[in-house]
């Protein structure tokens, strides 16, 4: 799963499978950083603007 | 009791009532829950699968489930990448659909493997040469993906919306929706061709493997177009049961006709794939394997040709031409056979592609190997259905799902313009 694990071997199914697993892991997890952190600024800054 | 927690301006039935009918399914789903804890305790020898049927009634489930499921990221993808602004009228029900049906199919698969305790090892002891590696990647990602589309409807509950951080997380995450939607298609296209993909790569089951493009068999392509086919079909059934069951209707006629629309025409290219597919698997792929069309579909006292038909005919062409018809589509009850064909005709294909390829005899010295599941695979099966009928329910009561319910049910009385004014 991880370059330290000891299966980990650096052939084209590793990046590829784990490339494409780690990459839309990093969407996400960085999506829901970005808001969250958001979030959280915009409620500290609160003008009541906000809505959808 | 729980009015606080209802939308404003939304009817709902009485607290008790609604505890009645939760209390109701609860004992069916502790039923399941019940013969999921045998199956854990006492392994898989709860179940009636032997050494012909190592994938069998869970791994249908689990096919099907994820197959219906497929209307959240195909209309996610209409909404929010091709901007169809319509959609975002059924949008959250789809994505509530799609997480049920994800969720199942997790929880299925836990159940399946026997020790659910070492369900990580397949993300980190991974074998990168098996597509259901990939499948167990793209699903818990894209489960991921459902969850965090799901949030800001959570979010939108008339008591949450008023805590100021929540309230503006749902307003940040719908912004950035359009990037978590594509990543949902981008996964979902992967796992539901994997899951064609398995069938189609398996060398020894004359009746499932096919010829492709490069590593992929033609059953990648075939699963994933039927997915977004008629996974639209399953939200749209979901949708009229729920309008049935509440006695209301949630969402207008235009935004209905529009995705059966799209569903019809995914269905009819999907279909016209599917035949030449059959018939080239027919003339070609299984000839040359030594086999006849009539080995697949005789000698036996369950698969006979009617299974064929069904599936690409009567549940394959026929909704597919009601659907993109307009006279046939605009009218409720033609529609409703077609999304129930529909649905019906996606679940038999997963059941084809997993049962039928481990009933068919591939050795001549083999017989047709029936099956049928023990009551504890039928109560595990049965534990998503009620499992989703009270997330329904619950989401339903409590979250504001249908934009347009109470501009259709409640309409807002305009008083009328004096003269004077």
């Amino acid at each position: 799963m991880f370059p330290f694990s000891f299966e980990w071997a650096w052939d084209m199914g590793h990046v590829i499978f784990f490339g494409g697993f780690w990459y839309a892991i990093s969407i996400l997890g960085a999506g829901m950083t970005f808001c969250i952190l958001k979030a959280a600024w915009d409620t500290m800054n609160d003008s009541g603007e906000s809505g959808h | 009791m729980d009015s606080a927690l209802i939308s404003e301006g939304a009817k709902r039935c009485s607290f008790p009532k609604f505890t009645i009918g939760i209390a109701i399914v609860g004992a069916v789903l502790l039923w399941g829950v019940y013969a999921m804890f045998l199956c854990w305790f006492k392994g898989l020898n709860q179940t009636n699968m032997n050494d012909y049927y190592g994938f069998a009634l869970w791994i249908w489930a689990d096919l099907a489930v994820i197959a219906v499921g497929g209307g959240a990221f195909f209309t996610g993808l209409l909404k929010y990448i091709f901007k169809i602004d319509e959609l975002k009228n059924i949008i959250n029900f789809a994505v509530i659909i799609g997480f049920i049906c994800y969720s199942s199919a997790l929880l299925i698969l836990a159940i399946d493997i026997g020790q659910p305790l070492r369900g990580w090892f397949i993300f980190w002891h991974a074998n990168v040469h098996s597509m259901l590696t990939e499948v167990a990647f793209c699903l818990s990602a894209y489960f991921a993906v459902l969850t965090i589309e799901f949030i800001p409807n959570i979010l939108e509950n008339r008591q949450a919306n008023k805590v100021p951080f929540f309230h503006h997380l749902a307003h940040n995450m719908h912004g950035v929706m359009a990037v978590f939607a594509a990543t949902g298609a981008f996964l979902s296209f992967f796992h539901q061709g994997s899951l064609g993909g398995v069938a189609g790569v398996m060398f020894a089951r004359p009746f499932a493997v096919r010829e492709g493009l490069l590593i992929w068999p033609w059953t990648f392509f075939l699963f994933t177009w039927s997915a977004a086919a008629f996974g639209p079909c399953f939200t749209l059934l979901v949708t009229k049961i729920t309008e049935t069951v509440t006695g209301k209707k949630l969402v207008k006629d235009n935004v209905v006709h529009l995705l059966a629309k799209i569903s019809g025409w995914m269905i009819v290219t999907y279909i016209i794939a599917k035949i030449i597919d059959t018939i080239y698997w027919a003339t070609v792929t299984a000839p040359s394997l030594g086999f006849s069309l009539s080995h697949f579909y005789t000698n036996n006292s369950f698969y006979g040709y009617w299974i064929l038909i069904t599936e690409i005919v009567l549940c394959g062409v026929v909704p597919g031409a009601i659907l993109i018809m307009k006279s046939t589509r605009e009218n409720p009850t033609l529609r409703l056979i077609a999304v129930i064909l529909g649905t019906i005709g996606v679940c038999l294909n997963r059941w084809v592609m997993v049962l039928q390829i481990m009933a068919v005899p591939v050795m001549s010295f083999d017989t047709w190997a029936l099956y049928f599941p023990s009551w504890q695979e039928i109560a595990t099966t049965v534990l998503p259905v009620a499992y989703g009928i009270i997330l329904i329910s619950i989401t339903y009561r409590y979250l504001p799902v249908f934009p347009q319910e109470n501009e259709l049910n409640y309409p807002v009385e305009v008083e009328p313009v004096t003269e004077a004014e």
